[in-house]
């Protein structure tokens, strides 16, 4: 297994704003530009060869815009993204056909990302129809075989006719990443992948999905809001909060040293397999509802319901305070903040 | 003191092209007042269907076979549905679909929707109707503000919050929950949590709280149902399923066994391998004999019944 130094992805300032429409007299009159929703402000993150990285927040704080961004389905507002070294804002049209082999998502909804009407077969030689790859009708049928395998789905050729209703979850989960895996990527951007599957499965798709990427050495963009799986399932994790990364590090660093208020918080509303929480009210370090995105606080964006927050959150945004030498925090106040 | 609910010998069956589904597979269990029964298992194990059930309104094509639901003493399922409609649902047991918070209609105002569910019930004019709205949305932790708000401008943990209101207007003794924070981040789930607690001890309800998620169920239940394939499998209470003895079905083992904890680090989380078996036909043996880790002879030929292993918690294995 080649080691975790070598970059994969490499995201710079990444940012992207939406202008939401202006009313007729305003844009008549262009008395004010509209307030931009800064949906991603200024988030950097490398993801290394062979990684699971985790990016965790509630919705709302562009973590799925990020994911966007990476598989270009939109263009950033500003900022860069490097895959294998290479930038691929600015690239041509065949040169993010190509990236887009390199790059394949899972989605969060098996149930709504397969065609009802396709078989197996058919979902999974989809891409490789839109990507013109050049193979017979037996070299495609072994490369099905091959990802069904890479799966665990036994026997593979049993499923090839079947409907995706024919299917449980777990199994439209796997087969979700045969059809990633049948382009040979070397990234995969897995968003929610198992969040709508059972708990007794939601295991079993993430065992999977990890066996694959050790074996097929891959590099993972883990999308989720649940900290107990990604403890579990990533390598290093960062966490978002309205655009901003706010704490970034190994897993067992963001959780078992906390430094940002935040990521406090979320830790403290997971709930726990124990009995003797029955009759606490859970005081949760955290207050209000999170602000709406065009509307994004000033200074710390976190300020606003924070329960350390002290003046100077209101007034400057913390710059990344290092802990160790893969773990940092923007928060002011981390040296007081224990656990 | 007598039940709140007695539920006896229940069961209930989709009548599909297919054949019978049998959803609700001779059921019994019971609730006092004041008490979270937690009901747990994978999806399509009939949590759901025990839900609508207790109403008396399974979804077409469902249909009772046999058993009882006895409320405070009467069985609701011999009852005529106009009185039911009345008297029973929402007035004595009142429910909170999954995705419910969706389930708000996006053209009127919360107002405007909580008072509908009222004229059913009450005569009762505007103005004190408005109050009474006012009143449990800020039992929810809403300001009265919100009555006058579309469904889009609420949150989600707010619309949810609209919804546990519009559950409890009529004073309900029973309230089941299925899957009330699944749509919802963990703050906001958390939020929700310390609601019903709350709820619960200022009003002396009792909930019935549908999950597949077994660290949330610890956090409110009094006691858990564990359901698999239409059946009770093991029931008992908070600290026999979670404290230091444990479940003892080996289905509740696994299950608790693939429920990841954030404070400990684990390598390699468990999971059930296989999937929930047909509902259609009938079983001869343990229904999870297929995938059962600890299965012998026994269980292949031999349905297990309920047995009482200490006070209050039985189990369906012939391992106990």
């Amino acid at each position: 297994m080649e080691d975790k130094s070598v970059v994969a992805v490499s995201v710079k300032n990444l940012k992207k704003y939406f202008f939401p429409h202006q009313n007729i007299i305003e844009s008549i009159a262009q008395s004010k530009k509209s307030t931009p929703v800064k949906a991603v402000d200024d988030v950097s993150f490398d993801i290394y060869k062979n990684e699971i990285f985790a990016l965790i927040g509630e919705s709302g704080s562009g973590k799925t815009t990020v994911a966007k961004l990476l598989m270009k389905l939109m263009p950033p507002t500003d900022g860069d993204i490097f895959f294998e070294g290479k930038s691929i804002v600015n690239i041509t049209k065949e040169e993010t056909a190509v990236y887009r082999r390199n790059t394949q998502m899972i989605f969060q909804d098996p149930y709504a990302s397969m065609n009802p009407r396709f078989t197996v077969k058919n979902v999974l030689k989809e891409p490789l129809l839109i990507h013109k790859i050049k193979c017979t009708e037996k070299e495609a049928e072994e490369k099905i075989i091959k990802a069904l395998d890479d799966v665990k789905i036994h026997p593979a050729h049993e499923f090839l006719e079947r409907y995706p209703h024919m299917l449980s979850g777990g199994q439209r989960q796997r087969i979700a990443t045969a059809r990633t895996l049948i382009l040979e990527p070397r990234f995969i951007i897995a968003d929610e992948p198992v969040s709508m599957i059972d708990l007794s499965t939601r295991a079993e798709i993430l065992h999977m999905m990890k066996e694959v990427q050790k074996t097929l050495n891959l590099s993972y963009l883990y999308i989720t809001h649940d900290l107990s799986t990604a403890r579990y399932f990533a390598d290093r994790i960062a966490v978002m909060y309205l655009g901003h990364i706010v704490e970034i590090g190994q897993s067992d660093e963001i959780i078992d040293n906390t430094k940002h208020p935040y990521t406090k918080a979320l830790i403290a509303a997971v709930p726990e397999p124990v009995t003797g929480n029955l009759h606490k009210i859970k005081e949760l370090p955290i207050k209000g509802e999170i602000p709406s995105m065009s509307n994004i606080p000033t200074g710390c964006v976190f300020h606003t319901r924070c329960p350390y927050a002290k003046t100077d959150c209101a007034e400057t945004l913390p710059n990344f305070v290092d802990i160790s030498s893969t773990h940092k925090a923007a928060c002011f106040y981390t040296e007081s903040l224990s656990k | 003191m007598s039940h709140l609910l007695e539920v006896k010998n229940l069961s209930m069956f989709y009548h599909t092209s297919k054949g019978r589904v049998k959803a609700i597979n001779d059921i019994s269990f019971n609730m006092n007042y004041g008490e979270t029964l937690g009901v747990v298992g994978e999806s399509g194990c009939g949590k759901t269907s025990l839900g609508t059930s207790l109403l008396a309104m399974p979804t077409p094509p469902g249909h009772f076979e046999s058993g009882s639901v006895i409320l405070e003493g009467e069985n609701i399922l011999t009852m005529k549905d106009d009185y039911i409609r009345k008297n029973i649902r929402w007035a004595k047991i009142s429910m909170v679909f999954q995705g419910a918070m969706n389930s708000l209609t996006p053209v009127y105002t919360i107002e405007n929707q909580m008072i509908e569910t009222l004229k059913v019930h009450i005569d009762m004019d505007k103005i004190s109707a408005k109050n009474l709205i006012a009143e449990y949305l800020s039992y929810v932790g809403l300001s009265p503000d919100v009555m006058r708000r579309y469904p889009h401008e609420l949150s989600g943990g707010m619309k949810q919050r609209v919804v546990i209101a519009t559950a409890l207007f009529l004073k309900p003794k029973l309230v089941i929950l299925d899957e009330p924070t699944t749509a919802l981040d963990v703050i906001v789930q958390a939020e929700i949590i310390n609601l019903l607690k709350k709820l619960k001890r200022d009003f002396n309800l009792s909930f019935i709280f549908i999950t597949h998620d077994l660290a949330l169920e610890s956090e409110i239940a009094d006691r858990i149902a564990v359901m698999y394939a239409g059946k009770i499998v093991e029931i008992g209470s908070n600290e026999n399923i979670y404290g230091s003895v444990g479940a003892k079905h080996p289905y509740t083992q696994k299950l608790l066994k693939a429920t990841p904890s954030i404070s400990k680090k684990v390598e390699h989380l468990e999971f059930i391998e296989g999937t929930p078996p047909d509902l259609i036909g009938d079983f001869i043996g343990c229904r999870f004999y297929d995938r059962c880790e600890k299965r012998f002879d026994i269980c292949k030929t031999d349905d297990p019944s309920m047995k009482e292993m200490s006070d209050g918690h039985f189990c369906a294995c012939h391992l106990v």
